[in-house]
């Protein structure tokens, strides 16, 4: 098996989708010539030409509208938010049409189209190219959304979501994109949406986390194997619809829950995950469910200290395991 | 540049449109303005808590829809599309369903506000209310078709008011840059709720916005309904042979407030609201089609009679088709679901 990064996980996953399926095209900001700004759709013009490789105008809202029509005309398009940061102007063609439209039409129409955007911070991207949308979303009956953290997840999940009838926002974190490697295999996979993983089993609490938190959490677990606590990091890999299963399993196990996210602590994904375990999972638990999440400020700064005071981080992760397993 | 298409009512039918399409396109306009009617009658006896009209528009519409093939051409009218609907084969029966919000309804089962149009096998697009979303899918319907090299066009209708939004200039511009098989039909009535046209835009005609995005910008009198095919036929013609899009301003009149929640008394003067009814697209084409022989009283009075039948017969239907059950409630959400 080769070990690529997580980038070149999904640039596979697109262009096996594309040589399979002639239905499937690219449309987003760069993505022609330049190959996208994080050069993840770079090459695929030379291989299937201008017409399924699109440069789009520089308009969010008919990038996400423009792939609805799409989808309704028999077609599987993939667009590219260039920035997750940038989303918003087209908020109302996802949130009121794409995640609307099979229920609104009782099931007459359908909109099969995947949104990739990338996420996330720590790379100087100051305000406007680090925010963390997934909470917007995540809230949307008719949207799923996936953020996988490892180059084998988001092939897998890639390929499935192509193939989802429904609507799917795909998630990169964008310091992941080329600091995370893992191996691939050479075969056709499929991850499903919907399901997460155990990235390290434990026994003595739960992490639920998922993106570059998850690899976060994974070395403060680390640190806090030697020092005797043995924590199970759960990666969550898709965000709604969220695996209850696998989490109140996990919880039930483990008694303690710690959820971690780099997206602002209030209204974040770790609230509903918290309501879920302490619903369902109340008599199991032997410590405060926990949060380490970013804070409420409306971004992260550009400047390196202010950012990486915004960012959860291994230290602040490991510090927030040895409170609770101390509990 | 900015097109003003003639009138035709005054100077006769476009070339290959016979006596019986005639005719069949004021049977058309006739349904739709006794559906609407009916459809305020109910309202105003308690039975349908919202109507939304196209009255004043039939002939834009019709004519429209005229040049476009059933089934085949996609499209996405706005809520005053109900002739449009029916001329694309959604019939009496169906539009009432969603009057009555019953389980049957094509557009949505109930679920949706009436005039909120969709179906599937005649490729209406289903639509929302935040306007001007449609014209993103209509440039998108037109990007799949190029990229799949099919030649179906795509037609999407909104008002005045619309054009005011990001997505008017978003999926114009698109549909521009890549030369996509898509007709923009606004449907200009002069107000958007209360607001009239010069509060929308800075220039006098929406056609002239043509210019702006390298296509043409077509001026019809959206009353006149052989103007308005001749106009749509053009450019659909343009269209399917891949010479890209078509902004069409069709001027119309709207005969009636905004929606069955509105007053248009509080904001339109008086003597413009008396006048509205002179410009009634249907006197104007009944007058024509009796200077053109093509139309008796006996005629007349035997296609009015069958309209009523029709909608009668819609009405009833409705009326007594069931409402959806509420264990359905959750269907739909997914594929799975």
């Amino acid at each position: 098996m080769a070990e690529i990064t997580l980038l070149e996980s999904i640039r596979q996953g697109i262009d096996e989708m594309m040589a399979e399926d002639a239905r499937i095209f690219v449309f987003g900001e760069d993505v022609g010539r330049r190959g996208g700004v994080f050069r993840v759709t770079e090459g695929l013009i030379d291989k299937y030409g201008p017409m399924r490789v699109l440069d789009a105008p520089l308009a969010e809202s008919v990038i996400a509208g423009a792939c609805i029509g799409a989808a309704m005309n028999d077609t599987l398009p993939i667009a590219e938010i260039q920035f997750a940061d940038f989303i918003h102007p087209a908020f109302n063609q996802i949130v009121s049409e794409a995640a609307r439209i099979r229920y609104r039409s009782n099931g007459d129409w359908n909109v099969p189209m995947v949104i990739r955007a990338p996420y996330g911070g720590g790379i100087h991207g100051a305000l406007y190219h680090s925010q963390s949308i997934e909470a917007f979303f995540c809230h949307v009956p008719g949207l799923k959304v996936v953020a996988p953290a490892t180059p084998y997840d988001a092939k897998g999940l890639l390929k499935a979501s192509i193939e989802d009838p429904d609507p799917v926002l795909f998630l990169e974190h964008k310091k992941c994109y080329r600091l995370i490697k893992g191996e691939v295999p050479e075969e056709d996979y499929r991850i499903p949406i919907g399901k997460a993983d155990v990235k390290r089993a434990g026994r003595d609490m739960t992490v639920i986390s998922y993106g570059l938190m998850l690899h976060y959490s994974l070395e403060a677990a680390e640190e806090l194997a030697h020092e005797g606590v043995e924590v199970e990091v759960l990666d969550l890999r898709t965000l709604r619809p969220l695996d209850r299963e696998a989490i109140l399993s996990s919880v039930r196990k483990t008694s303690k829950a710690l959820i971690v996210h780099e997206d602002n602590l209030t209204g974040g994904l770790g609230g509903e995950i918290a309501a879920l375990i302490s619903q369902h999972a109340f008599e199991h638990l032997d410590g405060p469910i926990t949060r380490v999440c970013a804070p409420d400020v409306p971004a992260m700064p550009y400047s390196k200290p202010l950012e990486e005071a915004f960012m959860p981080s291994p230290a602040k992760i490991a510090d927030a395991m040895r409170e609770l397993a101390a509990y | 540049m900015t097109i003003d298409v003639q009138p035709m009512t005054l100077v006769g039918a476009p070339p290959g449109v016979d006596e019986s399409t005639m005719l069949e396109m004021y049977r058309y306009m006739l349904l739709a303005r006794a559906m609407d009617e009916r459809m305020w009658l109910l309202n105003r006896a308690g039975k349908a808590p919202f109507v939304i009209s196209c009255q004043g528009h039939e002939a834009a519409q019709v004519g429209a829809a005229f040049a476009l093939q059933r089934g085949k051409d996609f499209t996405l009218p706005y809520y005053r599309g109900l002739a449009t609907v029916l001329v694309m084969g959604m019939s009496p029966r169906e539009v009432m369903l969603a009057i009555f919000a019953r389980a049957a309804d094509p557009s949505s089962g109930g679920r949706q506000m009436p005039a909120h149009y969709g179906h599937h096998k005649l490729k209406i697009v289903t639509q929302s209310s935040p306007v001007g979303t449609q014209i993103a899918h209509a440039a998108g319907i037109g990007l799949a078709e190029k990229i799949k090299g099919g030649d179906a066009v795509a037609w999407t209708s909104f008002g005045e008011g619309t054009t005011s939004q990001g997505d008017f200039h978003e999926g114009i511009n698109l549909a521009s840059v890549h030369q996509l098989p898509v007709i923009f039909q606004c449907e200009n009535n002069d107000y958007a709720i209360s607001v009239p046209m010069n509060k929308q835009m800075a220039v006098k005609s929406v056609a002239d916005r043509g210019v702006a995005y390298g296509i043409p910008g077509v001026k019809v009198d959206g009353t006149d309904v052989l103007a308005c095919y001749a106009a749509n036929r053009e450019a659909v013609g343009r269209a399917r042979a891949g010479d890209g899009p078509t902004l069409i301003e069709a001027h119309c009149v709207r005969l009636t407030p905004h929606s069955s929640d509105d007053n248009d008394r509080t904001y339109r003067p008086a003597a413009e609201i008396k006048d509205l009814r002179s410009h009634d697209p249907l006197t104007r084409y009944r007058d024509y089609l009796r200077e053109q022989g093509a139309l008796d009283d006996v005629r007349e009075q035997e296609l009015r009679e069958r309209i009523k039948h029709e909608v009668d017969d819609a009405t009833a239907f409705a009326e007594q088709s069931p409402l959806p059950d509420p264990s359905t409630l959750l269907k739909h959400v997914y594929a799975d679901s």
